[in-house]
């Protein structure tokens, strides 16, 4: 419990974007019309990517030797950089096709 | 940590607010969607860059390799890919996401054995990331019709809450207990991972897109709990905002289909019984049309209204369908696309794959808009639909997609319905509109078909 209490007191400012943050994308996704519901996904998708940060931390903290650690955080670079990459090329591909229009 | 590098996450976190707020309108979309992609590759660059600490060039040589090959495989894959592989897609890279959100978690453990809380945030990512790969390559495989049906264990819905409780009970435990036995962990990952599999298989293909986009959320949860364990804002902003735009977004799909999330998640969609005892309602006979019929049908109607669904796209007929609804305006009928909300694999399906054969976008009506003009047109043409012209969703209560808004069809004077075969739809029912008197068949592939009613029209 008291530790509880300290991680809060301690992680404040980041308890404070979280909450905001929610908020954030409450509001940014509010009304929008079904048919951008499937880019609006894909680009979503492409966000989360962000995770890929994580996966280089953990190689730039992996000691040289530690093989588990560098082969697992390569696995997961490579995954990572998937999400990114592939997620933003095909929520550009399908709002291609939305351009022409008026 | 770097000045500079914060600054460049705070841009970074800037720029994924601002670009999903531009995806949410039509003009703005894809600006919106490369200024997310803008600010990432400059997040990435900066946490490679701006990194303070030895660091050996071994190191950087795979973090670089890594990144290649990723893009490379990335790049190539979402470039080639068919249109109408496009949703399964998403659901592949979402899977990539949580997999990598959860193998941090697996790398990071043996780290911070002792410290409880950063325990507790590592197994948290570990698990909601390990379920959303492995539903994720459910629903991939789903989609791609590796698996068709749902597979329902017996108790399934119990079953899946004993097992997740139980994961949770366990992380709990081991957070408390201090352990710092890495096997366990693994067992835990596992476990997630099984969990993963056996929350999606029961759930039919036509709720896929509901699925996925809400294990988007869980992978933008599994990220933000990365950002906790490294006090990573970037990390942390761009996955909570994911998490909870991508909440919103499912419950906008769940409203389009007229269910609550919880009937899709543990409503057995299609249900065991309730399919087997149909037949009740496949009593009539149907009635063949050929494209010729078809032609002069549509050539002397004043109004024909098309109903696009997921046949149109698989055939990849939205070229042949445009030139004939071109046609048909030439010659003086008025000619509409109804588009339901859920038509295709995902929402907006239709109106993407329309787009790129240069339909004009002001004859696309949505449902509630185009519902009340079925009474006044001479002719639907279904086009590879079935659930989502299913009256069945108004008048029979035991059905699974009871409930359901769908385009009315039947009030329409004359209906054609395009499809290659009897065979259900995707939510694996009957459809008792194939056997209405006004109803006529035209069975083949939709590019075909449409070719020839095409190339009929033409010579009248």
């Amino acid at each position: 419990m008291q530790e509880l209490l300290s991680f809060i007191t301690e992680n404040l400012q980041m308890i404070y974007i979280v909450i905001l943050m929610i908020f954030v994308g409450v509001e940014v996704i509010g009304h929008v019309p079904a048919v951008l519901h499937t880019p609006l996904m894909s680009g979503a998708n492409a966000i989360h990517g962000v995770v890929i940060i994580g996966a280089i931390l953990v190689m730039l903290h992996a000691e040289p030797d530690n093989i588990l650690a560098l082969s697992l955080g390569f696995v997961a670079v490579v995954f990572g950089t998937l999400n990114v990459v592939g997620g933003f090329v095909v929520t550009d591909r399908m709002l291609e096709m939305f351009k022409k229009k008026k | 940590m770097d000045f500079t590098l914060s600054i460049i996450y705070l841009i970074a976190s800037i720029t994924f607010v601002i670009g999903l707020k531009m995806l949410g309108h039509p003009e703005t979309a894809r600006r919106g969607n490369l200024v997310a992609a803008a600010g990432m590759t400059l997040a990435i660059l900066g946490t490679i860059f701006l990194f303070d600490g030895e660091v050996s060039t071994k190191v950087y040589a795979l973090i670089g390799i890594a990144i290649v090959i990723g893009t490379i495989i990335g790049w190539m894959v979402a470039k080639k890919v068919a249109m109408t592989k496009m949703p399964e897609l998403v659901s592949m890279f979402n899977g990539m996401g949580g997999a990598s959100a959860a193998l941090i978690g697996l790398i990071e453990f043996p780290h911070y054995t002792g410290h409880p809380l950063q325990i507790s945030v590592i197994l948290a990512g570990m698990i909601i990331g390990s379920i959303s790969f492995a539903g994720s390559i459910i629903a991939w495989s789903k989609l791609n019709g590796t698996m068709r049906k749902p597979i329902r264990l017996p108790k399934y819905n119990i079953l899946n809450n004993v097992i997740i409780l139980a994961i949770i009970a366990y992380a709990v435990y081991f957070v408390y207990s201090g352990s710092d036995n890495y096997l366990l962990v693994f067992a835990i990952f596992g476990a997630a991972l099984l969990y993963g599999i056996l929350f999606v298989i029961p759930i039919g293909g036509a709720d896929m897109p509901v699925v996925i986009s809400l294990l988007n959320s869980f992978t933008g949860l599994a990220a933000a709990f990365g950002g906790f364990l490294y006090d990573n804002m970037v990390m942390l902003t761009g996955g909570i905002l994911v998490g909870s735009a991508g909440t919103i977004l499912t419950f906008a799909m769940c409203k389009a289909m007229n269910r609550p999330l919880s009937n899709v998640i543990f409503g057995a969609f299609g249900g065991e019984s309730a399919t087997g005892e149909s037949g009740s309602t496949t009593g009539g006979s149907i009635k063949k049309t050929n494209p010729s019929d078809t032609a002069i049908l549509m050539n002397y109607a004043n109004k024909v209204i098309i109903v696009p669904g997921y046949g149109l796209a698989v055939a990849q007929a939205q070229h042949v369908i445009h030139e004939l609804e071109e046609l048909l305006v030439s010659r003086g009928v008025e000619v509409k696309y109804a588009i339901h909300p859920v038509a295709g694999r995902m929402p907006g399906h239709m109106n993407v794959l329309l787009a790129e054969s240069n339909v004009d976008y002001d004859r696309l009506s949505e449902m509630e808009d185009i519902n009340p003009e079925f009474a006044n047109t001479d002719v639907v043409l279904v086009v590879g639909a079935n659930d989502v012209v299913n009256p069945a969703a108004h008048n029979d209560p035991s059905s699974p997609i009871y409930g359901m808004p769908i385009l009315d069809v039947e009030n329409a004077k004359t209906i054609i319905i395009n499809k290659r075969s009897m065979k259900p739809g995707y939510a694996g029912i009957e459809n008792e509109l194939f056997f209405n008197q006004k109803t006529s068949m035209l069975f083949g592939d939709a590019k075909d078909a449409l070719t020839k009613v095409l190339s009929e029209l033409k010579n009248m």
